[in-house]
């Protein structure tokens, strides 16, 4: 039983949309002239949807989710958070964000990376412990709450990360490439486990990736995005649908393969054999 | 590798912990064996590793000393009474007892009265309280040093254009022979007044030893204040946070690293300024004041001359270690140099 499907059997409010993109085009200047990273995007990310962004290096998928996290604005369109401009948004902490490097602050132990963002926002102290022994306990880090990110290894460390991106309670996450940097059997835990504590809080995430079985296994929609200028060439549902158990018998299942085999055609742009092609 | 895996490896006999952490079950990949460690061992382990080191360290230390006395006196037994002259030139001092007295000539003339008159305190107890004066002006230079080096270093972090103006005529500043217009910071004080209290001259020698303090502070902090990654400053803006949380919880403590080394260097430019301004002011009371004296003595007294000199030593041995001190108190800060 997940909290969304609680607060949708209340069904009191029609849930807004998460993100809401429309005629988004970002054009970077440089020395040799404008290059044009992303043109005519169109997307929308409902409440609680987990879609990931997948392409080749330079299709603009990060500069996507930079929009939406406001690091950066579009040149031209809009885009929505919650149904308010990426820039309020972001000042009403409507989002938690992870990177590819976990970005902890090396003098805070773990339990003070993760309250962090709730110290910003002035917390009072009984409260914010209480969350944080409770977000220690989703990341199960409970045992490192003291120690230095030096003294994690890079899974742990990206997981702290993760309790450091939900510590607000955010209805949306960004995460850009958040196990890029993990090893194979770290990362397919940790999608595990994200795709265990996104259905646990209901919320929405965005998730950019490079890998086709990473991007299958936890979303519900894969948007493909092609280099040059950056635009959505192909969105595939999964059709797992968000109440399927993500674990190693999905992992295994013919459906798993057949959905890997249908991004894996759309971001090559011709059919290929399901077998013996980057077996990641 | 991380530190427990490195903890555990170096530990083969560590028994099994007591306590399996729970949060092992998820994503913990490392092998089992690097898992049984309890957290007390380790911290155990780490500090008897440590006063180790800090013991080897000091013996060294001991050893360099030890080093230099025998070379003093292995040169003063075999060189040339005269030094060695080369081309008319003296590349080695004389080895006569004026020039270089034995070494335990010097320590058993700082144990002895600074004069044979009746009731003269022993040497050291007046190189001591001079040492004191001269650090206690110096210490006052450098906290001023600190405070204005770290807010020019905050004022170019905040603005570039700040940076570009005010970097050069910084570096610019040090080119300046303050020690040379040290008479005139002493004259121009005499004429100062604030808020009914009179300019004492010690203060000139403070502001002399502030004016060679503030500058690797200022550089050392703003590199610091400007050493955070992307990644981080980019986190505190989705935070929403404004320029005063990020400098309070990101840039300050980030800067710890930068800014440590500096503080040092800082410390001893004070002293070596405080020194010298109270040879060129003429300040009473100071260790500078003493070398200068003593050393107009040394034909009759030779031995006395150095006394001074191993105070003034000691004074820069001091203040350097106040700060290593400060340092030991902010190791949570300096995480990211052991890694």
């Amino acid at each position: 039983m997940t909290l969304r499907q609680t607060q949708d059997a209340a069904g009191t409010t029609p849930e807004r949309d998460s993100v809401v993109v429309r005629g988004v085009a970002k054009t970077f200047t440089t020395k040799t002239g404008d290059v044009s990273a992303l043109e005519a995007i169109d997307l929308t990310v409902a409440a609680g949807e987990f879609v990931a962004l997948i392409g080749p290096s330079g299709c603009g998928k990060s500069t996507l989710l930079r929009l939406i996290a406001d690091l950066d604005a579009p040149t031209s369109g809009t885009i929505e958070v919650f149904g308010k401009p990426a820039d309020k948004a972001r000042r009403d902490q409507d989002y938690g964000i992870a990177f590819q490097q976990a970005g902890l602050l090396p003098w805070r132990t773990v339990a003070a990376n993760i309250a962090l963002p709730l110290e910003l926002h002035g917390l009072a102290t009984a409260e914010r412990k209480a969350r944080v022994a409770e977000l220690a306990e989703l990341v199960g880090l409970t045992d490192f709450f003291d120690r230095h990110p030096d003294q994690l290894s890079g899974g742990m460390q990206q997981r702290v990360a993760i309790a450091r991106a939900l510590a607000a309670r955010p209805r949306l996450l960004l995460m850009d490439e958040p196990f890029g940097a993990l090893d194979e059997m770290t990362r397919e835990r940790m999608q595990t486990e994200l795709a265990r504590i996104a259905a646990e809080t209901g919320a929405a995430v965005v998730f950019v990736t490079h890998s086709v079985p990473e991007a299958v296994f936890l979303s519900d929609r894969v948007v493909v995005m092609s280099p040059r200028p950056g635009r959505i060439t192909t969105v595939l549902e999964t059709g797992f649908g968000s109440d399927a158990a993500r674990d190693e018998a999905l992992r295994e299942s013919p459906a798993f393969f057949d959905r890997v085999t249908a991004v894996r055609e759309a971001l090559h742009g011709v059919p290929v054999s399901a077998t013996g092609r980057e077996g990641r | 590798m991380s530190a427990p895996d490195t903890a555990a490896a170096t530990e083969p006999a560590a028994p099994p912990a007591e306590e399996q952490p729970a949060g092992e079950r998820v994503g913990d990949t490392r092998p089992l064996g690097a898992r049984t460690f309890s957290p007390g061992q380790k911290r155990g382990e780490r500090s008897g590793r440590t006063s180790s080191r800090a013991l080897s360290a000091w013996g060294w230390g001991a050893v360099g000393i030890l080093l230099i006395v025998l070379v003093w006196e292995l040169y003063k037994f075999f060189g040339p009474a005269d030094g060695v002259v080369v081309f008319g030139t003296r590349i080695l001092p004389r080895t006569t007892d004026l020039a270089m007295p034995h070494v335990w000539e010097m320590i058993g003339r700082i144990l002895a009265p600074v004069t044979r008159a009746e009731g003269s305190p022993p040497l050291w107890a007046a190189i001591a309280l001079a040492a004191l004066t001269t650090l206690g002006i110096a210490a006052v230079g450098w906290i001023v040093g600190v405070v204005v080096g770290i807010a020019l270093a905050l004022v170019m972090q905040r603005w570039r254009l700040v940076e570009w103006g005010l970097l050069p005529w910084i570096i610019l500043s040090q080119t300046v022979p303050l020690i040379a217009f040290a008479p005139i910071v002493k004259s121009w004080g005499s004429r100062v007044e604030i808020a009914g209290v009179q300019w004492q001259d010690w203060m000139s020698v403070a502001l002399i030893a502030s004016y060679l303090a503030f500058f690797p502070i200022a550089v050392g902090a703003l590199r610091g204040l400007q050493s955070p990654d992307r990644i981080h400053t980019e986190l505190m803006y989705t935070y929403a946070a404004g320029y005063w949380p990020t400098l309070l919880r990101l840039r300050f403590p980030a800067s710890v690293p930068y800014l440590l080394p500096a503080l040092r260097l800082g410390a001893a430019n004070a002293v070596v300024g405080a020194v010298v301004a109270e040879v060129s002011t003429g300040l009473q009371g100071g260790i500078g004041r003493l070398l200068i004296q003593f050393a107009g003595q040394a034909s009759g007294d030779p031995s006395k001359a150095w006394a001074p000199i191993f105070g003034a030593v000691a004074l820069g041995l001091v203040a350097a270690g106040s700060v290593a001190m400060l340092g030991l108190l902010l190791k949570d800060y300096r995480r990211g140099e052991a890694t």
